[in-house]
């Protein structure tokens, strides 16, 4: 499509669903080979999962349930393969559209959609899930990833070789964000810290409505180059490279070789948003062109040369008839939350000014109760 | 036992208003299934395909193609096999009855349908008028006072709803705020020093600023004119000669429900009586003077000047509304109400704003005679901006003016005579009258009419002030 198109990438499955293991990516191949076929099958079911929960919450969004939505149609394969590539210590610091990625972290799905129809602030623990709240502010999420790994660090849970104790930080970035100042930042303070990190951008082509080209005249992958944080392209549309090269450089991080860039060359096949109207901004062609590069038909190519038959893919739809109803009677049932949880975590203690401010609200909400329709001020 | 569903048109965008029925995918009578597109509307931002919620068959369509409506509105009912399952009343997406209410439903659904202009369900922005008391569940946000807080004068909600879009509660909730709570003043320390300068107790006054702030147009508006004129400069005359201002959202909203408020035309007329005691002073040493010598001196002129200032100070009184835009004149073609043989007729004074005083009490001899003599040509009545009907001269005290179609604003000038009047506490004779304006309130505001009808009165009382 452009120059940039022309730089090598890592793919392991092409459109047509077939494998093979190019010999400048020699060292990739080992690590689909110790995949099982049911790791192939999970990769598949959770790909169906989470565009059926896109579909189901954009519809959501257009019958007045959530306040917007953001769509990662087309980004399946780069965040399903690279979730499940991350280490069971590993720390993952997300954007906002890795829907798919928190599918691999166990992440309630409906607490995504309270958090956009305005009801929580996220409402997962990443102390438990390992998975940090979205970041709505662009790049914010490669600082707050670059001073955990420091941390990491610090607390010596690098290159001890234990897999039980040493972890890694793999954080996610859109390529608008890699425009973001604190983005240059969040790279020099990895590369002379040296600290276990992979940056995973998702190239999906566009911010908002401004191509690539517009953002960057070099690759995304060399963007880090120059601060010290090698990077490598791969194809984000193939579930296979996304998932080898993540955990190569999530365990080599692990191991202390220090910071990895992944370019995941994709496509957002939907909006930005609910808010976005990207017929203003592309052309029919050009999401032909990514249809044909769809990452879950790929897959499903690959699995039915694989001998797959039909009732597994009977079983994903069903599934996926499954999780819409749910989500749709949940999100339809969800109430509003209690006005002091506006208040809860603004400080971790107590704080006087808060609990004023609260008081204040409940007896204002209070005030409706018995008050007479006053209809105006006047 | 089956239901009736109503789902209601959603905001799709952030913050959108309003949407444009433009293509109905389904007719009353077909089976629909629950995400099945059935409509297409066209939002500010974009044409977007509505899924339908619910399974069920169609059973009414409440809105037609070309229709524009408001966010929140019924667009389809759909009745539904068995029952819906449990729907939160947190959005106001969706509306379920059971099938038999449905026909009592249906006359209620209607009638909110014809409501969707009628300025009774839009939020009373501005302090004239009553609001209906009856609508319900998140609407009784709108506009609501803590019972505990203070009467709020006119004034102050006129002043407010400058800086109130209609449909924001948190706003809205911010000023009560402080209405309800005087005692924290939340001000930057320029505006303390200027309430301190102009003697305005700054804990009095309400602010419209975010979370209650206390803006430097409180303080002036809460001082004395005469304090005030020592404090503000008049801004340069802009260069260009209209500036053209969208005609959307609040202001879309308020002319709306304005527009049907009154009539048709929405007038708001409002009357200060002033002393316009140094203004008879001042005309009597101008007939008096060499170079007025031959040329009509009257307080018609004053008031004149007075108005010409007083636009430059408050720009909306001198505009035009179109319906897509207001277009706000940087020039005033004054008009003045001419009762003729013929009938009244209002030609008007091109580009006034550039004549001294000399030049503009001539240009009003000019076209009185003109009309006089009933040789006022259709260009003269042409691209007025803004009229003073002379009242007084009738031995009216005062009168509520009918604006001159496709302006914003007209001043009555009502009769000056000697009236007591309390100066420093003490009562004396002065030369008194009373001003009369009626404004366009799809255009110009209480707050704004309030202010150019003081500035105008400023003059009247003092019009030392066009020295400014």
């Amino acid at each position: 499509m452009t120059s940039q198109d022309r730089v090598p990438m890592v793919q392991l499955l092409n459109p047509e669903g077939e494998y093979g293991v190019p010999s400048a990516y020699a060292e990739y191949g080992k690590y689909i080979e110790a995949l099982k076929e049911e790791d192939f099958l999970k990769f598949y079911r959770d790909m169906a999962r989470m565009r059926r929960f896109d579909y189901e919450a954009t519809a959501l969004q257009r019958q007045g349930q959530l306040g917007l939505w953001i769509p990662a149609i087309g980004q399946e394969a780069a965040q399903i393969g690279s979730g499940y590539a991350v280490g069971h210590n590993d720390h993952i610091f997300p954007s906002y559209r890795e829907h798919g990625v928190a599918i691999t972290h166990g992440i309630d799905l409906m607490s995504i959609l309270k958090m956009l129809r305005g009801v929580n602030h996220g409402g997962w623990n990443p102390d438990e899930t390992r998975f940090h709240l979205y970041a709505i502010v662009l790049a914010t999420q490669t600082l707050h990833a670059t001073g955990y790994a420091m941390g990491v660090k610090f607390d010596g849970k690098v290159g001890n070789g234990d897999l039980e104790n040493d972890l890694a930080v793999i954080t996610y970035i859109g390529d608008g964000a890699t425009a973001e100042g604190e983005a240059s930042e969040s790279f020099l303070f990895a590369a002379t810290n040296k600290v276990p990190l992979v940056y995973f951008i998702q190239n999906n082509q566009y911010a908002i409505s401004s191509p690539v080209a517009t953002q960057t005249t070099v690759p995304l992958f060399q963007r880090g180059a120059g601060f010290g944080v090698p990077g490598i392209r791969i194809d984000g549309n193939d579930v296979l490279a996304s998932y080898a090269v993540t955990k190569k450089h999530m365990d080599d991080a692990r191991e202390g070789a220090g910071p990895h860039l992944i370019e995941a060359l994709t496509y957002r096949m939907g909006a930005h948003t609910s808010s976005d109207d990207p017929t203003k901004y592309r052309s029919k062609e050009e999401e032909e062109y990514w249809k044909a590069r769809d990452p879950l038909s790929r897959l499903e190519k690959f699995l039915r040369r694989q001998g797959i038959n039909q009732s597994f893919f009977d079983e994903c739809e069903a599934a996926g008839e499954e999780l819409s109803a749910y989500v749709r009677s949940e999100t339809f049932a969800l109430g509003n939350p209690p006005i002091e949880n506006m208040f809860k975590h603004v400080y971790s203690e107590a704080h006087p000014l808060i609990e004023e401010q609260l008081a204040w609200l409940e007896g204002y909400e209070a005030s409706f109760e018995n008050a007479p329709e006053q209809g105006g001020v006047a | 036992m089956s239901q009736i569903a109503y789902f209601n048109l959603p905001d799709v965008g952030e913050g959108l208003t309003e949407a444009e029925i433009v293509t109905w995918k389904v007719s009353v009578g077909d089976t629909v299934s629950v995400n099945q597109i059935i409509v297409e509307i066209e939002t500010a931002k974009s044409l977007v395909e509505l899924p339908v919620p619910f399974a069920g068959v169609v059973s009414e369509l409440l809105a037609k193609e070309g229709d524009t409506v408001e966010v929140g509105k019924p667009i389809i009912a759909v009745k539904v096999a068995g029952t819906v399952g449990a729907v939160s009343t947190a959005t106001s997406a969706i509306k379920i009855i059971d099938e038999s209410e449905a026909a009592a439903a249906a006359a209620d659904t209607a009638a909110t349908v014809s409501e969707i202009s009628t300025p009774a369900k839009t939020p009373n922005l501005v302090g004239y008028g009553v609001m209906e008391g009856s609508h319900g569940g998140s609407r009784r946000r709108r506009g609501p006072i803590a019972p505990t807080a203070p009467a709020v004068t006119a004034a102050a909600v006129a002043a407010a709803a400058t800086h109130l879009p209609p449909a924001n509660p948190a706003t809205e909730l911010h000023n009560t705020v402080v209405i309800a709570s005087s005692e924290k003043v939340i001000a930057k320390p320029p505006i303390r020093k200027l309430a301190r300068d102009l003697g305005v107790d700054i804990t009095k006054l309400s602010g419209s600023g975010i979370a209650g702030e206390i803006l430097r147009e409180d303080v002036v508006n809460g001082a004395t004119q005469a304090s005030v004129f020592r404090n503000l400069s008049t801004p340069e005359a802009p260069k260009t000669s209209e500036e053209r201002i969208p005609v959307k959202g609040v202001r879309k909203a308020i002319a709306t429900a304005m527009v049907q408020s009154a009539f048709t035309a929405p007038h708001v007329s409002i009357f200060v009586d002033v002393d316009a005691t140094r203004t008879m002073e001042y005309v009597k040493r101008l007939k008096a003077s060499t170079d007025f010598a031959g040329v009509k001196v009257t307080p018609l002129l004053i008031m004149a000047k007075a108005m010409i200032w007083a636009v430059r100070r408050n720009p909306m009184v001198n505009s035009t509304w179109t319906d897509e835009e207001i277009i706000v004149h940087n020039f005033v073609n004054f008009g003045i109400a001419a009762a003729t043989p013929r009938g009244l007729i209002v030609p008007n004074i091109k580009n006034a704003h550039e004549m001294s005083m000399l030049e503009l009490a001539e240009a009003i001899q000019q076209l009185a005679a003109t009309a006089r003599d009933g040789k006022t040509t259709p260009a003269d009545m042409k691209d007025g901006t803004i009229t003073i009907t002379n009242i007084g001269v009738f031995g009216v005290d005062t009168g509520t003016p009918i604006l001159n179609p496709g302006e914003v604003g007209i001043v009555a000038l009502g009769s000056i005579r000697p009236k007591p009047w309390v100066v420093n506490n003490e009562i004396q004779i002065r030369q008194v009258t009373t001003i009369g304006a009626t404004f366009d309130h799809r255009v110009v505001d209480g707050d704004v009419a309030s202010r150019f009808v003081q500035d105008v009165a400023s003059v009247m009382e003092e019009p030392a002030l066009l020295l400014d």
